[in-house]
C-alpha cells in the first residue's frame, strides 16, 4: 500500500543531477518509487509550484543535551530543524558531560527515538574534549556514532591530531576540525581587522584558523585520512582547501549561511548575536566563500546552530558566549542570497544540503533512493516572507535574522513518511 | 543648538557641529571653576549615576566634580560595592536603578561597546567615560580644547600620539575628533603596539620617533602600562623608553610653538622624562582643569541643554 504521493512538483535529486518533473512515492515509511518524469501517477500531496528535495542534512548543529537543557533539547532542537526542512541532524559532542564514551552515544540515540527527526551523534575526539587522550571511539563508533570531532575548540596539539586521524581512519570515519589555534587567536572575541581596531574589541586573527587547516590537511595526507574541515570562514582557507583538493588530499568542507551574509563591519552594532567562533570575516571572504560554494571547493553548507539563552547573549559583548541559531533561517537564506543572486542553482544548493553532508557522514539521507527513510523537503522557491522570532521552534532566539526578509522558504518536511513540518 | 546624537558614546561619526558646541559650551561653563562660588543651579533638577567598572581616579573626579558644580544629584557606583559580584547582569543592575528614575549614566567598563550596548536597553542618556580599547570621548573633548586654547583652532595642527595605540581609547577618540576638525594626526609607537590596519583610521603610521615628531606642533604622549612586557608585547620597558621616550634632547624636532600633553597618570622616567613633563611647554594640569568644564558641557548639552547658566 502507498501512503503518500507526491507529485505535481519539480523534483531533484542531486544523485544524478535531476531537475525536472517528477513524483515520489512513499511506502511504509520507505521510498517505494521515484518518478522522474512528466508522467506521473495522480498524487495526494499536490506540490505544484514547489520543489521536491531529498530531506535537508545538517551536519553541524548543538542539541545541548544533555547538560544545558534550558538552552535546547534534543526534542526541540529536532523541532527546529523539521521547521527549517532538516530531516537528519548531527549533533556535537560539546556536552555537559562531553560525548566521549558509548553511553553518552546511546543516551542521544535513545532521547532521538521520540525526535521529530534523525539525530546522529559527533562523537569526541579526546576523552572530555581536553585534547589528551582519546577518546573511546571504536565503542563509539559501534553505538552508533558517525563521526569524530572535539567542535567548539580546535585539538591544540598537533601530535594528538595525528593520532585522532590515524584511529578514525581504521573505523572509516571522517575527523570533523573545527580549526583555531588558541594562542594566535590571543582571545580575540571577532575578525582580527580594521573593525577590531576602530571597535575596540579584541581581534583573533585569520591565521589562527589558518594555520590549523593547513596543519590538518598535511597530517590528512600523511596519514591518509579523512578530513572535514568545519565552518569555514576565510580566503586563506579556500586556498588551502582548494590546493589540497588538487593534491588529492581526502579532505571535505563546510561553511555557514551566516559568514555568507555578514562582515566584520557588522560587529558596529555590537550584536552579541553576530559574536561566533570561528568569527565573521570581512568582504571580501564573504565574496570568496559563495565562490568557494559555486566551484565546489567548499561541500557542505552547515549551520553550526548554537542555542543560547537570552540572559547568556544580553551581556557586554566579552561575556557574551560564541554562537547563533541557524535551523529555522538556512535554506532561506541560502535561497535569498545564493539562489536568487545568480551565485548558484538550485540542483547545486540542495546538493551542498543533501547529498554532500549525507555522503561525509555515510547516512541514509540526502537522494531519492527505494527502500530508503522517506525523507522530503518540500520548498515553495518563489515565496516572499520576513522571519519572526515567533516563528523560531528552538528554545533559544539567538538568531540575527529576526526581520529578515526571505525570498523561498520550506513548506513541509516529511521524515520518514510522516509529515513533521508542515507551513 | 542642539546636539544630533542622544547620547555620547564616542567621537567617530560626531559632526563637527556638535563638536564645536562642546567645545565652546565648555569654554563658557569654565569661567564657573574660576568663581568664588564655584556652583550652578543649572542641573539641579538632573540625576546622574556614575557607573565606574574599572578603577579610575582622575576620569570619576573629574565627572563628579563637574556634576556638583552644575548642582546634578550623583550617585556613585563601582564594581567592588555593586551586585554585580553577586552575579546580577549590567542590565538588571541598570535596570533596578533607572527605576528609581534617574536621568544620565556616566559608565566606564573594560569591554568595548559596553556604553553602545547600554544605549539600546535603557532610557537614560548615556555618556561613555572610557569603554576597553573603543573610545574616551570626554577625554578627546579635552584634549581638544586645550589645543584649541592654545593655537585658536584645530585645523591645520599636526598632532602626534605616541606609545601604546593599541589598547589606547584616548588615542581613538583624539583620532576621531581632531580629524573631523580639520587635524592632522600621526600615531607612532613600537609596531607590537599599533593595532591592525590603524592606517585606515586616516593617519599617518610611524616607529621612528624622531620621524614622527617631525614638524609636529602637538605630542600627546599615552602611558605605557607595566603588563605590556609580561604580556609579551615589549622586551622591556627600558627599551621602550630608550626608543620613544619623550626627553628634551627629541623636542629639538618639534614645531617651536609646540605643546606636550598627556592624559595621565603618568610613569615619569618611562614615556616622559620630569623635565618634559613639567616644563613650560607641557599643559598637562590645564588638560585636567579642561577635563571639569569639558565634562560640564557635555551633561548640561545631553540634559537637553535647557537649564540657565547663571
Amino acid at each position: 500500500m502507498n501512503d503518500l504521493i507526491i507529485s505535481g512538483g519539480t523534483l531533484v535529486d542531486p544523485i544524478d543531477n535531476y531537475f525536472g518533473p517528477g513524483a515520489v512515492v512513499v511506502s511504509q515509511g520507505k521510498f517505494a518509487e521515484i518518478i522522474k518524469d512528466k508522467k506521473q501517477p495522480k498524487g495526494n500531496i499536490d506540490a505544484s509550484g514547489m520543489i521536491i528535495c531529498p530531506g535537508l542534512v545538517d551536519m553541524h548543529v548543538h542539541l545541548r543535551e544533555p547538560g544545558y537543557e534550558y538552552k535546547e533539547t534534543i526534542q526541540s532542537g529536532a523541532l527546529a530543524a523539521a521547521a527549517g526542512g532538516f530531516t537528519s541532524i548531527a549533533c556535537m559532542p560539546n556536552t555537559e558531560p562531553a560525548l566521549d564514551n558509548q553511553e553518552q552515544i546511546r543516551f542521544v540515540l535513545e532521547k532521538a527515538k521520540a525526535a521529530a527527526v534523525h539525530v546522529y551523534p559527533v562523537g569526541a575526539l579526546t576523552k572530555g574534549r581536553q585534547g589528551k587522550e582519546l577518546a573511546e571511539m571504536a565503542d563509539m563508533r559501534e553505538a552508533g556514532a558517525v563521526a569524530f570531532s572535539d567542535d567548539g575548540t580546535g585539538v591544540q596539539n598537533g601530535n594528538m591530531m595525528r593520532r585522532s586521524l590515524e584511529y578514525c581512519r581504521m573505523l572509516d570515519v571522517a575527523v570533523l576540525s573545527h580549526c583555531q589555534y588558541d594562542d594566535l587567536a590571543d582571545g580575540g572575541v571577532m575578525n582580527e581587522s580594521y573593525y577590531s581596531t576602530s571597535l575596540g574589541l579584541r581581534g583573533a586573527t585569520r591565521i589562527a584558523e589558518e594555520l590549523m587547516i593547513a596543519r590538518d590537511l598535511m597530517l590528512a595526507q600523511y596519514t591518509n585520512s579523512k578530513i572535514h574541515i568545519q565552518h569555514v570562514t576565510s580566503i586563506g582557507g579556500i586556498e588551502l582547501i582548494r590546493n589540497a583538493k588538487r593534491q588529492g588530499i581526502k579532505v571535505t568542507a563546510e561553511t555557514c549561511p551566516h559568514y555568507l551574509v555578514f562582515s566584520d563591519d557588522c560587529l558596529k552594532t555590537y550584536d552579541t548575536n553576530l559574536k561566533v567562533n570561528p568569527p565573521i570575516r570581512g568582504k571580501k571572504d564573504m565574496a570568496a566563500l559563495k565562490k568557494a560554494l559555486a566551484s565546489g571547493i567548499i561541500d557542505v553548507i552547515a549551520t553550526d546552530h548554537a542555542p543560547h539563552a537570552w540572559e547568556e547573549k544580553a551581556l557586554e559583548f566579552d561575556y557574551a558566549p560564541s554562537g547563533l541559531i541557524g535551523l529555522e533561517t538556512a535554506l532561506a537564506v541560502v535561497a535569498t542570497e545564493l539562489v536568487h543572486k545568480n551565485v548558484l542553482d538550485w540542483l547545486s544548493l540542495i546538493k551542498l544540503m543533501t547529498l554532500n553532508p549525507a555522503q561525509i557522514l555515510n547516512i541514509p539521507a540526502g537522494r531519492f533512493e527505494n527502500n530508503l527513510p522517506a525523507d522530503i523537503t518540500l520548498i515553495d522557491p518563489e515565496l516572499e516572507w520576513t522571519f519572526a522570532e515567533t516563528d523560531i521552534k528552538s528554545l533559544s532566539k539567538n538568531s540575527p535574522f529576526v526581520g529578515w526578509k526571505f525570498k523561498g522558504r520550506v513548506t513541509k518536511t516529511i521524515v520518514s513518511g510522516k509529515t513533521v513540518f508542515e507551513l | 543648538m542642539k546636539l544630533r546624537s542622544p547620547h555620547l558614546l564616542g567621537l567617530e561619526g560626531v559632526p563637527a557641529a556638535d563638536i564645536n558646541l562642546f567645545l565652546d559650551t565648555a569654554v563658557t561653563l569654565r569661567e564657573i571653576l574660576s568663581r568664588p562660588i564655584k556652583k550652578v543651579p543649572t542641573l539641579r533638577h538632573i540625576t546622574v549615576l556614575n557607573l565606574f567598572f574599572e578603577p579610575s581616579t582622575r576620569t570619576r573626579i573629574s565627572f563628579e566634580l563637574a556634576e556638583k558644580r552644575l548642582s546634578a544629584d550623583q550617585i556613585n557606583f563601582s564594581k567592588a560595592t555593586s551586585s554585580v559580584t553577586k552575579g546580577e547582569t549590567l542590565l538588571d543592575t541598570i535596570w533596578n536603578i533607572e527605576a528609581m528614575k534617574i536621568d544620565m549614566v556616566v559608565i566606564r567598563h573594560s569591554v568595548g561597546g559596553t556604553p553602545y550596548f547600554l544605549s539600546q536597553h535603557c532610557d537614560s542618556k548615556i555618556i561613555n567615560a572610557g569603554d576597553g580599547t573603543h573610545e574616551h570621548p570626554t577625554q578627546g573633548l579635552l584634549d581638544m580644547l586645550t589645543m584649541r586654547d592654545k593655537y585658536g583652532k584645530l585645523e591645520g595642527l599636526r598632532v602626534v600620539i605616541v606609545g601604546d595605540i593599541k589598547h589606547s581609547r584616548v588615542a581613538r577618540s583624539n583620532i576621531w575628533g581632531l580629524k573631523t576638525l580639520g587635524a592632522s594626526v600621526a600615531v607612532c609607537g613600537p609596531t607590537t603596539l599599533l593595532p591592525y590596519e590603524i592606517e585606515k583610521m586616516g593617519v599617518d603610521v610611524y616607529t621612528r620617533i624622531e620621524e614622527a615628531l617631525d614638524g609636529a606642533d602637538v605630542v600627546n604622549v599615552l602611558r605605557l602600562q607595566q603588563e605590556r612586557q609580561s604580556s609579551g608585547l615589549l622586551p622591556s620597558l627600558r627599551e621602550y623608553s630608550i626608543r620613544f621616550g619623550i626627553t628634551k634632547e627629541r623636542l629639538k624636532y618639534l614645531k617651536p610653538n609646540f605643546t606636550i600633553m598627556h592624559p595621565g597618570p603618568m610613569n615619569r622616567g618611562v614615556e616622559i622624562s620630569s623635565e618634559v613633563a613639567d616644563g613650560p611647554d607641557s599643559v598637562i594640569l590645564p588638560q585636567v582643569t579642561n577635563g571639569v568644564a569639558v565634562r560640564m558641557a557635555v551633561l548640561y548639552l545631553l540634559s537637553g541643554g535647557v537649564g540657565k547658566i547663571e
